[in-house]
């Protein structure tokens, strides 16, 4: 086994043995990234003396027996963070030369735990996306198959950990963002309840639903990153004040009597064969290992899309009025008055899928369109809302698949934005009930590519979906199958 | 159509946007067709449902009100595109 496809949890035990040096674990992971980056693109920029720098402080501090649960693990960060000193252009010309002045909260966590950062990853400019095509750094491919989308927005993320570019990953979910590049590249990708993880210093996009979370290589791994940056943070107001559980504690491979309800409207004609025969071989593991099925109804399911593209396009509009050139950011040369400088510098600074999303947000929140629009959207949300509540009355996790179909082929959705809009039709709705979900390894299509199975949780049940994840992994290999590049 | 190209460009307008013809043009045809499936949202009837702003009930957040650190004025305008001493510098604003 080499040094980069190790987990964290193996990796970990073989730094505490003194078996490998973090030093070691970080040097092969960054040459593995300049194997293999050609081919994938997977990062926008790679901290290599930096990283080896924090690896050497790592080793000093393993050697005097100072090891905390991340201490020497080479992780890596979709470029959304912000990274005190590193750059960070969330895939955007706007913030091709910014510096961020501070670290994000989830930064701060995993550097207090010893992590050791190789590198910020490609993604979909300002995480509007499902593909990774429409970074301002190029597309990223999937290292499954080099023709195919990774998914996205999250797309470098999934790929890193498909490649075996770092040991796991940080994303963020706002429609699907972390769960269908997980899906899409055969790793584990969890989105936690809204507020279970601080946005300090995410850059924002749709901020009643973005969330970050883990991806990794398998569930526990999952858990042990979600254990380092969960938890309330005063410089995040919408942060939960609820306990961190001991996520790892909660595998305990036992899911017998654990109620499984299967939305019907998720089980829809035209799904995908492959997804469907994965989805079916999926309960069967489910129901020999004693958990029982239920089928439940979301009955607004069809909806959520339509709510979507409106509450998210319309806080986008709003949050992204920040990138105006005057204080940060790229500012057009050719300004000569003050509407001038805001107009062409945001016109020079983001790509066309953010301007789309710009201007249907702007619209819909325009003077006349906002109660058949936005006021509209909010209150289907609702609606959305009661549906999960209550399907949750009668089961413990809901069971889906994440997509409708495996990885789509590169270019096949960018000009049809409505196309592109609706892959997301199965992770939509948890985002707008606020809720968790995980996307776990399940299968591979005909042609090899690879498929997840979604879990979805009641809120803050992060624990139950991850115990019902590490019990199907526990009697599956799909987590052990790797693309071969 | 749910949208004409002359709104479109007032749209531009109001979010700061210079949009080229061609944009304008492509964003018209777009912008209508994901209005037009939008509309779906109208076969249901929401008289009497309440909005939701957020999925989790939150009251306002308040914290003591104590003079803490910030991050200083020189990295506040380490990325501004052009400063004067200690401002951001922007085009002529008042005629």
């Amino acid at each position: 086994m080499e040094l980069f496809e190790l987990t964290i949890h193996e990796l970990h035990d073989k730094l505490k043995k003194k078996e490998v040096s973090s030093v070691e674990a970080t040097k092969a992971l960054l040459a593995r990234i300049e194997a293999v980056e050609p081919k994938v693109n997977a990062f926008i920029t790679v901290t290599a003396e930096q990283a080896l720098k924090d690896a050497e402080e790592a080793d000093r501090r393993i050697a005097a027996g100072d090891m905390a649960t991340l201490t020497g693990i080479p992780v890596a960060l979709k470029d959304i963070f912000l990274t005190r000193g590193i750059r960070t252009t969330c895939a955007s010309r706007i913030l091709e030369n910014f510096i961020p002045p501070y670290d994000a909260t989830s930064v701060a966590r995993l550097k207090a735990r010893g992590a050791v950062m190789v590198g910020k990853l490609n993604q979909d400019e300002f995480a509007m996306g499902s593909s990774t095509e429409s970074s301002y750094f190029g597309k990223t491919s999937n290292p499954w198959n080099l023709d195919c989308i990774p998914g996205g927005s999250s797309g470098g993320s999934a790929a890193a950990i498909a490649a075996q570019e770092a040991t796991a990953t940080l994303g963020t979910d706002t429609g699907g963002s972390i769960r269908q590049p997980a899906s899409h590249c055969g790793c584990v990708g969890l989105k936690p309840t809204y507020g279970r993880v601080s946005r300090y210093g995410v850059i924002a996009y749709a901020s009643s639903l973005d969330q970050v979370g883990p991806l990794t290589r398998d569930v526990t791994d999952c858990a042990i990153m979600l254990e380092a940056v969960a938890g309330y943070d005063a410089k995040d107001s919408t942060s939960v004040e609820l306990p961190v559980p001991a996520y790892t504690k909660a595998l305990t491979g036992e899911v017998k009597g654990l109620k499984i309800g299967l939305p019907r409207e998720y089980f829809i004609q035209g799904l995908d064969p492959d997804v469907q025969k994965t989805m079916d071989e999926a309960i069967a593991i489910y129901k020999k290992m004693g958990a029982e099925f239920a089928e439940v109804s979301l009955p607004h399911t069809d909806y959520a899309v339509a709510t979507y593209y409106l509450v998210a396009t319309a806080e986008a509009s709003s949050n992204l009025a920040r990138y105006d050139g005057a204080r940060f950011g790229h500012r057009s040369e050719a300004a000569q008055s003050l509407l001038d400088m805001y107009r062409k510098s945001r016109a020079e600074g983001f790509g066309q899928e953010v301007k789309r999303r710009i201007m249907l947000g702007t619209y819909a929140l325009s003077s006349g369109y906002y109660d058949a629009y936005y006021l509209k959207a909010q209150k289907v949300r609702t609606l959305i809302m009661h549906d999960f509540i209550k399907a949750f009355e009668t089961v413990d996790v809901l069971l889906t698949p994440v997509a409708p179909t495996p990885a789509f082929k590169i270019g096949e959705k960018t000009s049809d934005p409505l196309q592109m809009y609706l892959s997301d039709i199965f992770t939509i709705p948890v985002n707008l009930a606020g809720t968790c979900g995980i996307s776990v390894p399940a299968g591979l299509s005909s042609s090899g590519l690879p498929i997840g199975l979604q879990l979805i949780g009641k809120p803050f049940g992060e624990e139950s979906i991850l115990r019902a994840a590490h019990a199907f992994e526990q009697n599956t290999d799909w987590h052990t199958r790797k693309a071969s590049l | 159509m749910k949208i004409t190209k002359d709104q479109v460009e007032k749209v531009a307008l109001l979010a700061r946007l210079e949009l080229t013809d061609a944009e304008a043009e492509t964003f018209t045809g777009q912008m209508d067709a994901i209005l037009a499936y939008v509309d779906k949202l109208n076969e249901l009837n929401t008289d009497g449902i309440v909005p939701t702003a957020h999925a989790v009930p939150m009251e306002n957040a308040f914290r003591a009100d104590e003079v803490r650190d910030s991050i200083g004025i020189d990295n506040a305008l380490a990325n501004a595109p052009k400063r004067a001493e200690s401002f951001f510098r922007v085009p002529k604003v008042i005629e």
